[in-house]
């Protein structure tokens, strides 16, 4: 994935992983972030700007404030490794179920 | 066989040299045949895998020890055209527990011709792996809690440092 080495640099930085890891368990406002860390909420604007240049969180506007979200493009790896077994599994299945019948026990 | 992906889910297809009923016998019955053997998160090689042909029965791997490993539920059992089931299996290759964290797999079957069928399986609601994940956060105390993807980038920081 091309973004990878963005996503690592984002996750690098312990309280930007911190930030990350509380928009993880839920979605949450910066204001809620804030609360929940001793930084100023000025600091974890700039962490969630760099999380989501990174792909890893996602804003989505709610009144006044923005709500951030795991970004679901973040599931594309466990996408890929999914495509991967069943594409496995299937290309197996057909050989076994296109045996000859007489085949089976 | 093709490939396509909405954002949280993942859909593959294949036509098979079979009839319909035939083909749902060896999917069900044969499962352990065919996945992959990679597919395997007991410690030991599996010596059978087993597919309970009724809703609320597990699909489960038993090792060469005894072990068992319960990786799947049955949701949906309708031969030969459809089964539903959970995919209990963590981004991390470990059994999820919770059942509000479990995807789901689809695989439906559809008569071409008295002999050709398509075998179409739609794993679904993957987002489901990602919500709620007190486990990253407590993923610095164990690597268990990490989803695969932040594994990834943990293995790497790993390596940089």
């Amino acid at each position: 994935m091309a973004n990878d080495n963005a996503q690592l640099t984002a996750l690098a930085d312990t309280t930007r992983r911190a930030v990350f890891e509380l928009v993880a368990e839920r979605p949450r406002s910066v204001a809620e972030i804030t609360r929940a860390l001793p930084v100023t909420q000025s600091a974890v604007s700039q962490h969630l700007k760099v999380l989501k240049a990174a792909q890893l969180v996602r804003a989505e506007p709610k009144g006044a404030s923005n709500i951030y979200h795991v970004d679901p493009d973040g599931l594309a790896s466990l996408r890929a490794e999914l495509d991967r077994f069943w594409s496995k599994t299937l290309a197996a299945y057909k050989i076994a179920v296109e045996q000859p019948p007489e085949e089976e026990r | 066989m093709s490939t396509h992906a909405a954002d949280t889910s993942v859909k593959q297809s294949v036509v098979v040299e079979a009839p319909i009923e035939r083909a749902f016998k060896v999917f069900t019955e044969d499962f352990g045949s065919f996945k992959p053997a990679e597919h395997n998160l007991l410690a030991v090689q599996i010596a059978e895998t087993v597919f309970e042909p009724r809703v609320g029965g597990h699909i489960y791997d038993r090792g060469v020890d005894g072990s068992e490993c319960r990786w799947a539920r049955v949701l949906a059992y309708q031969p030969p055209n459809r089964v539903v089931l959970s995919w209990n299996i963590s981004p991390q290759w470990q059994i999820e527990t919770d059942p509000e964290k479990a995807s789901e797999w689809e695989v439906r079957f559809t008569a071409e011709t008295a002999n050709r069928t398509r075998v179409e399986i739609e794993h679904r609601k993957l987002e489901r792996h990602g919500e709620g994940w007190e486990s990253v956060r407590d993923g610095v105390a164990g690597d268990g809690g990490w989803p695969l993807y932040l594994q990834r980038y943990a293995d790497l920081l790993a390596h940089q440092a």
